[in-house]
């Protein structure tokens, strides 16, 4: 196997390969990532057996043929290489080394014989659809920041997505909890996607997509069963396991009666809480907001930092209340928030709080409150 | 010279030094040049386990005893008849019987140990609210500003409180003095037992010079290792270098390696450090391979671990479990919890799925599970959107409490508890023995 490729496209899809392969592994081949050169191409695989990402580049092939090679170690040389580089590929073939050449540099690459490369096995994907690039982001952004990361309860540590019905609009909607907060962000249904069924994509891979989203403006082809699920855009093939086990049914701990409304501009809540909460402690970050008609007023307590309080003008006649937060998970939300305002909706200081973006209905969040 | 007698802590005058005490007769005189203006004292038990079973069984007094299971383990401490036959602590068991076939071997009984410990400590504290203990048996003590109090220098406090341990408790201690804690641990170990060693200004560079470098806490083997490879084996040598020096090759502990090889410690006696994590573990009486066998370990485990959270009115948020393997090589697999939590079953499950992962067949001989991350009480058991279960569990738990707070901890158990006791003998009628089995 010979080849030649510029190193700028050769960095990306090797930061993204690298992405996908864990840093420490105990099946050697699982460090490598698998390179295929032919027909004026080259095709890069890494995966960790969850997750598999396969991505073509344009390269000067000279000589067709097929390795594999540590995708850290490769990524690291190629990052320190110049700009501008061209990259040549040596490899007499099998597990023989790798030859890697840039300008003066010379590497040697111990390689693993390609037979030994896992591949994912080929399953039907019976649903497809497409969405805009910028739907997708807007999916997971708002709802990312909700993943448990509670190994326990596996089937929380990725996004629900599923189709239904909101209002008699057919929508898919993606859901992420963690116990303690839940983001619930739906689109229209797009075509092919009516019949899906409910599916957990991981968090890792949820990470990896979005990585990926970033660099490209394209239309995303998204292609599911009930155990897998394919991400398709430009050269970039992105397969992924489902989480296997069942979501929880999160509508029933979306409050309906809550009655107590406070609407706050946005930027300046946020940016309040976030001065407030440098006196929270660092374990706890317990921010408590005392309501009245008109008046939020934020405070923090800490037995070692001191204590913080910052008034806030804003819309709010119901009863006085006190409820406390975590303060970054009030942040979190905030940062999702894209309107001008957002929306409080409060029952009592043990209730879960629904909180929306008021010009805008496709998202909604639900935050417990803490003991403050 | 300052001097004091040992046995009735009188002051001796100078041309007595050398012969008897004129008061009582004792040869025990302690005689230093600083003795007058040291206040920093480490306090260490004498052979504590041993010497705690030694006092409540007085026909094991000149008879070899050695605290650890006989089945297996190790030697937890000896005591100094023992030590005559070359048996020390942290021996396998196997090699100390060899030794001292004849050897009285006993079970820990840690609660009276930690009675024990109390005990010394209230006496510690008559002496001064500057008690630092390091461990169940040794505590470092601050006397500075006691003169008055006590009528007499800290030495000859220290004197007095070593007979009244032994007077009233009928254990013995060792005491170092100096002048910082790192010299007063040293010096608490160069007069065992019974001893009382003082390490003074003027001789501790002189003293500190020829000894090796393990000497200076935090020194482990591994840090001794390379210090030797760059060519220090003595504290002596490592004065030959600057505290940058130091910092620069060693990391952090350069500064310790600067400073405590000049015999200058800053550290301060402070009472009551707050605990960083709450632990138990138990050694196996067999080395157990079998989940179910380790799960019916784990369970009081936690209970424990629990016990002891509630009682300190903290949570943990990092549950970590602790195995060894029957080669000793350690294990310890962490996982941080949605909330911090007080209560034995969330330790337990979240425990429980760590030790399912690890139990692969090896055998293990010690089990462990410890709560990290401590946070106040006021924030465990934050409620979930999702399993409001968790809240009827904490509520079942706090009830269990308070009826074993009333009638005792047998009192009340829950039924996986009962599988830690035994097998669960099979039902006369088929069926619900089945499920047991």
């Amino acid at each position: 196997m010979k080849f030649t490729i510029e190193r700028a496209a050769l960095l990306k899809s090797l930061a993204h390969a690298q992405g996908v392969v864990e840093r420490r592994n105990t099946i050697p081949i699982l460090s490598n990532t698998l390179l295929e050169a032919k027909d004026g191409s080259l095709s890069l695989t890494a995966t960790d057996m969850d997750l598999a990402i396969v991505e073509r580049l344009e390269a000067d092939v000279a000589e067709a043929g097929v390795t594999t090679a540590p995708a850290h170690t490769l990524y690291d040389i190629v990052r320190k290489l110049p700009e501008g580089a061209q990259v040549e590929f040596d490899s007499p073939g099998k597990d023989a080394p790798l030859e890697l050449r840039a300008g003066r540099s010379k590497f040697t690459l111990p390689c693993l014989p390609p037979e030994d490369f896992p591949v994912m096995t080929g399953e039907d994907l019976p649903h497809s659809f497409t969405l805009a690039a910028g739907e997708l982001r807007s999916l997971v952004d708002r709802t990312r920041f909700a993943i448990s990361t509670e190994e326990t309860r596996y089937y929380l540590n990725g996004i629900y997505v599923h189709a239904t019905e909101t209002d008699g609009v057919k929508v898919v909607r993606a859901v992420a909890t963690d116990g303690h907060r839940l983001a619930r962000v739906e689109m229209p249904l797009p075509d092919g996607a009516e019949d899906m069924p409910g599916v957990i994509v991981p968090r890792k891979t949820v990470g990896e997509l979005r990585k990926l989203i970033d660099e490209t403006s394209e239309a995303i082809n998204v292609a599911l069963s009930e155990t897998r699920i394919r991400f398709a855009f430009d050269e970039v093939v992105l397969t992924s396991k489902l989480i296997d086990g069942t979501f929880p049914d999160y509508e029933r701990v979306i409050p309906t009666g809550n009655d107590k409304v406070m609407e706050v501009v946005c930027k300046s809540f946020a940016e309040a809480v976030d001065r407030v909460s440098t006196i929270s402690t660092e374990k706890s970050r317990a921010i408590k907001l005392s309501l009245d008609r008109g008046s939020l007023v934020l405070s923090a307590t800490s037995p070692e930092s001191g204590t913080a309080t910052e008034e806030l003008e804003v819309n709010y006649d119901g009863a006085a209340l006190e409820i406390g937060f975590n303060s970054r998970y009030l942040l979190d939300i905030a940062q999702q928030i894209e309107g001008d305002s957002a929306q409080f909706i409060m029952a009592d200081a043990a209730s879960p709080t629904l909180v929306r973006d008021v010009a805008d209905s496709s998202a909604l969040y639900v935050l417990m409150p803490m003991r403050v | 010279m300052a001097a004091l007698c040992r046995d009735c802590s009188t002051p001796i005058q100078p041309r007595d030094v050398t012969g008897r005490c004129p008061a009582c007769g004792s040869p025990r005189i302690l005689s230093h040049p600083e003795l007058d203006t040291l206040a920093i004292a480490h306090v260490d038990c004498d052979a504590f386990y041993a010497s705690v079973e030694k006092r409540d069984n007085p026909t094991l007094v000149d008879r070899p005893v050695i605290i650890g299971s006989r089945r297996r383990g190790v030697v937890m401490t000896c005591c100094y008849v023992a030590r005559m036959y070359g048996i020390g602590s942290a021996m396998p068991m196997f090699k100390a019987l060899k030794r001292c076939p004849e050897a009285v071997v006993l079970s820990p009984d840690m609660k009276k140990y930690q009675a024990a410990s109390r005990q010394v400590r209230v006496l510690m504290l008559d002496v001064t609210p500057l008690v630092e203990p390091v461990s169940i048996d040794e505590a470092f003590l601050d006397l500075t500003g006691t003169e008055r109090l006590h009528k007499g220098s800290p030495a000859r406090t220290l004197i007095r409180l070593a007979q009244a341990i032994e007077r009233e408790l009928g254990l013995t201690v060792s005491i170092g003095l100096s002048y910082n804690k790192f010299l007063a641990k040293i010096a608490s170990a160069l007069d065992k037992p019974r001893g009382f060693a003082v390490i003074g200004r003027a001789e501790v560079l002189e003293f500190l010079r020829p000894k090796p470098v393990s000497l200076i806490w935090g020194v482990g083997a591994a840090l001794q290792r390379r210090l030797i490879r760059d060519g220090i084996t003595t504290i002596g040598q490592l004065r030959n270098l600057e505290e940058v020096e130091l910092v620069a090759r060693y990391g952090t502990i350069g500064r310790r390696l600067a400073r405590f090889s000049r015999g200058e410690d800053d550290r301060r006696v402070t009472p009551d450090v707050p605990a960083k994590s709450i632990s138990a573990e138990t050694t196996l009486e067999q080395d157990i391979a079998a989940l179910d066998g380790l799960k019916r370990v784990l369970w009081p485990l936690c209970e424990r671990v629990a016990k002891r959270l509630k009682h300190g009115t903290v949570a943990g948020r990092v549950v970590t479990l602790k195995l060894k393997t029957t080669d000793f090589k350690l294990r310890t697999r962490s996982q941080r919890l949605a909330t911090p939590t007080q209560l034995a079953e969330v330790l337990y499950r979240s425990a429980l799925w760590l030790l399912e992962r690890e139990a692969d067949g090896t055998a293990f001989r010690l089990l462990g599970v410890g709560a990290g991350t401590l946070t106040p009480a006021a924030q465990a058991e934050m409620p979930d959107l999702l399993d409001p279960a968790t809240e009827r569990g904490a509520q079942t738990e706090r009830i269990i409490d308070e009826v074993r707070a009333k009638l005792g901890d047998a009192a009340i158990q829950k039924g996986r508890s009962l599988l830690a006791i035994g097998p669960i003998p099979a039902a006369p009628s088929g069926q619900r023995g089945r499920r047991h089995r």
